[in-house]
């Protein structure tokens, strides 16, 4: 081990010490209990070594070898979240600067009827019970070190809560920014969304980075679609070469729930995206669509896994990846099928197109069925363009690199057009568009 | 118009076309037909420029330009169009915006202003009438889920968009029905001007009667072996292509 991670590790430790001696009355509380304990997991787990079988391709030595500063200062006016934000964006937005909630950037338009949105830290006290009934209770804090820490540190991030029956009619678009022009930053935002029954809502986390220090952000979003109710979740990603991303969504679904994502990744230096869907009712439908086009030499790490855990329900996934230069990207996909799952569908493919000599693409389909009756299927392929397609286009009068743009953005598009929510999805387009242009 | 010159082609160590020679002037129509494995398809391909083949001697100039040093897309600009014989399948692209592209980068390759949206748009929905193209099929991605029919009709009406001066048409007969065959042909036919000329290579000589050759050439063995007017079609329709290996086979014993 290096004397870098046991430094980062010592910092975080002697920090949340320092924090906890300031929570004066409040630290019996069962939300602060928790956090106590996760540091307890981290401490015990510490950062994954290079050997660790889930991170096997993903070494994290760079991302913990820096120093940050957590929770930082940052100079984000009001114009300046204007002129970064998603054009047309419209419904609830929130802005986290550097881990920040900016009630000052952010508009919460959906009524109160409809949706309870809060910062996460003032709904551990006003909303106590839900918060005590689901935080952290999908989470993985035993086995996952930075969803140990992400829980240790967890003030801020969001509660959103949908009531029986209410459909959200506007989407809840949580902006992450990281502020790195002067500085090293670091946040851990912590989301707990719980959607109950025959609720409707569309979510979306965006990250993007300003400047170009290293920004370090550890995200998990406690995503909770009780019976009946129908979630959209999108997680879209445009940060800089020097940003290090680790966000974990964990997901848990009642009986005929539905739950629909997608997940792309167009900029960021080295991301990792864990997706873990515990399907835990019967005639659920999930839905997981993934995008990453790395350049240079970035990054680009999905971890997915559907976990039918009762019968008669569905797991569709599709991954896409275009690779170019000396990136590299990774996709693993757990498909796990308990026992009693009996009846499952449940489909994975991952497609990838390595444009590169000196790009890669490392994919783990992971099947694991312990019931008899049951539908599943999984492929990864990993190829090159078209040549007869790029022909085709060419002998048409279309130049090469453009027809090359076009085959390219035609492989992608087929997830873009999962985002159902048009401004996120426009945007999207137009970022992959630029980046396969280059 | 177009000049080719002894023209030699190989694919890896195999050499198809061994010395072709062949002239065709503005407004004219040759026919290319010949048994299969001649070379016809791979004649086809060469003239659109596909890298798989490797030109190892002899010449091409059309309109002045030495065709052999352009490439696929310039051959295209400089108004040269092949029709597939096996038109790919591009999911993703729909057929308008390949169009949309494809029609600009000719117009910018010439020095031509872009034709903005709806000066595009009204002529595209001109042209699919050419060809009783329904216009669903325009939003759809390219010849995705087409039938060989659709596909063939999608050639040729990419054809009457992009207003070629020299269209090579590769078995565009093989796989289509007989009503199929006739809208394609009435389509070529509507196009046929005295600028435009047109190379037809079929195995069939059914596509010739509805698209009427000036001329026709037999191709065997990677050479033309015979040319003659349109009743050469009729001759080896009626006697198939044995007589003319045999006539070639004997002459080279």
């Amino acid at each position: 081990m290096s004397t870098e991670t046991i430094d980062l590790k010592t910092k975080l430790i002697t920090e949340f010490n320092a924090h906890e001696a300031l929570m004066n009355g409040k630290a019996q509380s069962e939300f602060n209990q928790t956090k106590k304990q996760a540091i307890r997991q981290f401490e015990a787990l510490g950062f994954p070594a290079a050997k660790h079988e889930e991170w096997k391709y993903s070494n994290v030595k760079h991302l913990i070898g820096a120093d940050y500063t957590f929770n930082s200062k940052h100079e984000v006016t009001p114009e300046l979240a204007d002129e970064i934000q998603i054009p047309g964006l419209d419904g609830n937005i929130l802005y986290f600067v550097n881990g920040q909630y900016e009630a000052g950037l952010s508009s919460i338009v959906s009524p109160t009827s409809e949706v309870t949105i809060l910062p996460l830290k003032e709904a551990a006290v006003s909303q106590e019970e839900l918060v005590n009934k689901y935080f952290n209770t999908i989470a993985k804090t035993d086995e996952e070190a930075f969803t140990a820490l992400n829980t240790a540190f967890a003030d801020h991030g969001v509660f959103i809560h949908v009531a029986k029956g209410k459909v959200v009619t506007q989407p809840i678009v949580l902006c992450y920014v990281s502020d790195a022009r002067r500085q090293n930053v670091a946040h851990q935002p912590r989301n707990l969304v719980i959607i109950e029954e025959n609720a409707h809502v569309k979510v979306a986390e965006t990250f993007q980075t300003l400047g170009e220090e290293r920004s370090f952000t550890n995200i998990v979003s406690e995503i909770f679609v009780a019976k009946d109710a129908y979630a959209e979740f999108y997680k879209v990603q445009d940060e800089s070469k020097n940003a290090y991303h680790i966000g974990t969504t964990q997901v848990q679904m009642l009986d005929r729930s539905h739950f629909y994502s997608a997940t792309v990744t167009v900029n960021g230096g080295f991301v990792r995206n864990n997706l873990h869907i515990e399907i835990d009712g019967e005639f659920c439908d999930a839905f997981m669509y993934g995008l990453y086009v790395p350049d240079g030499v970035q990054h680009i790490d999905n971890h997915t896994l559907a976990d039918h855990r009762k019968p008669n329900s569905i797991s569709n996934e599709l991954y896409k990846g275009v690779l170019r230069d000396q990136s590299k990207g990774v996709f693993n996909g757990k498909i796990f099928v308990r026992e009693d799952a009996q009846k499952t569908n449940a489909y994975q493919s991952c497609k990838n197109v390595v444009l590169s000599d000196g790009a890669s693409m490392n994919t783990k389909p992971q099947l694991e069925i312990f019931a008899d009756d049951v539908k599943c299927s999984h492929g990864t392929t990993t190829g090159q363009l078209d040549d007869e397609a790029l022909f085709y286009l060419r002998s048409r009068g279309i130049p090469k690199s453009e027809a090359m743009r076009l085959l390219m953005f035609a492989f992608c598009e087929d997830v873009l057009t999962q985002i159902r929510i048009d401004s996120i999805k426009e945007h999207m387009e137009a970022l992959v568009s630029d980046k396969l242009a280059k | 118009m177009l000049k080719i010159k002894d023209l030699r082609a190989s694919i890896g160590d195999k050499e198809i076309l061994r010395g072709i020679s062949l002239e065709v002037k503005p407004g004219e129509v040759h026919a290319i037909m010949g048994p299969n494995g001649s070379g016809k398809s791979t004649l086809a391909s060469v003239l659109a420029g596909r890298e798989d083949y490797e030109v190892t001697g002899g010449s091409i100039e059309f309109n002045g330009k030495d065709l052999l040093e352009l490439a696929p897309e310039e051959r295209a600009g400089s108004g040269i169009f092949l029709a597939f014989q096996y038109p790919v399948e591009i999911p993703g692209v729909t057929t308008v915006n390949f169009l949309k592209t494809a029609v600009n980068e000719i117009r910018k390759y010439n020095g031509e202003e872009p034709l903005d949206a709806a000066q595009f748009l009204k002529m595209v929905r001109e042209k699919a009438k050419l060809v009783s193209m329904n216009d669903s099929l325009l939003k759809r991605a390219l010849n995705e889920g087409f039938s060989g029919g659709e596909k063939k009709r999608n050639e040729i009406f990419q054809m009457a968009v992009l207003q070629p001066l020299l269209a090579i048409l590769d078995e565009t007969d093989s796989g289509l029905d007989i009503d199929a065959l006739r809208i394609v042909s009435e389509g070529v036919n509507k196009l046929r001007s005295p600028e435009r000329s047109t190379i037809v290579v079929t195995h069939y000589q059914r596509l010739l009667d509805y698209i009427v050759p000036d001329y026709v050439h037999v191709l065997y063995n990677g050479r033309i072996v015979k040319s003659g007017p349109k009743e050469l079609a009729l001759e080896l329709e009626e006697k198939g292509y044995d007589w003319i290996k045999e006539e070639v086979d004997n002459v080279a014993s």
